[in-house]
């Protein structure tokens, strides 16, 4: 009967194509395992889990013909399953879990970085009346703005690209910023989200 | 004489992976399928 062969034996069964061979060792391993796993983590689902992981990852190892028999079949899932356990101790404590309860739900905590649909037609607003503005400065100033909000360029590369000293890309962007808040003061216009 | 001796109750569960998941082992170890191609192995799930 397969139910009495060894261990090695069924592992040679199984990676020459004996499926019953699997389910033998896995039945035969199955209490001791779970016991060895649960120990450590002391949740059941979570033992279910890693139970599973494990023996894919036997499953695997033995389908490609990676096993070799140095050591033990038990010993050698146990390790596994260890490993497995020490992957999840470590992801958990980069990642902590939170559960809510029925006083404290976690989404009160948790914010969604994008805006919501009415703040996204403000800042459109804003947007398009900024951009209006700036087209009415006159064009040295523009072309500094520009650079430096738009474009992410330093004062040093701005004037490099201008032609002009620091200084004048300097006042430029100060006269920009000046001309811009008379515009905004003119026009009534409310540049805030 | 009096019966001072208990009997013993072994609260203790023992806890064994579930039958789902030993079958979903099964069927995944029958569904996976190894090939190998010039010294490289792919692995295959079949349905």
């Amino acid at each position: 009967m397969i139910q009495e062969l060894e261990d090695s034996q069924l592992v040679k069964y199984y990676m020459n194509g004996n499926e019953r061979a699997i389910e033998v060792l896995i039945n035969r391993h199955n209490a001791r395992l779970t016991g060895f796993i649960y120990s450590k983590v002391g949740d059941r689902e979570l033992t279910e889990d890693i139970f599973q992981d494990t023996f894919m990852k036997v499953i695997r190892t033995l389908k490609r013909g990676a096993y070799n028999e140095e050591g033990k079949f038990l010993p050698w899932v146990m390790r596994i399953a260890h490993n497995l356990i020490i992957d999840h101790f470590r992801k958990s404590n980069r990642m902590p879990m939170c559960d809510g309860t029925d006083s404290f739900s976690i989404f009160s905590l948790m914010g969604d970085e994008k805006l919501n649909a009415e703040k996204q037609l403000i800042k459109e607003q804003i947007d398009t009346d900024l951009a209006r503005m700036i087209k009415e400065l006159p064009e040295d100033q523009q072309e500094v703005l520009e650079m430096r909000l738009y474009k992410d360029m330093s004062f040093k590369e701005i004037s490099e690209n201008t032609g002009v000293s620091i200084n004048t890309a300097l006042g430029r962007m100060r006269y920009a910023l000046i001309n811009l808040r008379k515009l905004v003061e003119a026009n009534s216009i409310v540049l805030t989200n | 004489m009096e019966k001072i001796y208990q009997t013993k109750v072994n609260n203790s569960k023992v806890v064994s992976a579930k039958p789902e998941t030993i079958k979903f082992l099964l069927d995944y170890s029958k569904s996976l399928n190894i090939t190998e191609a010039k010294g490289i192995k792919f692995e295959n799930i079949l349905n």
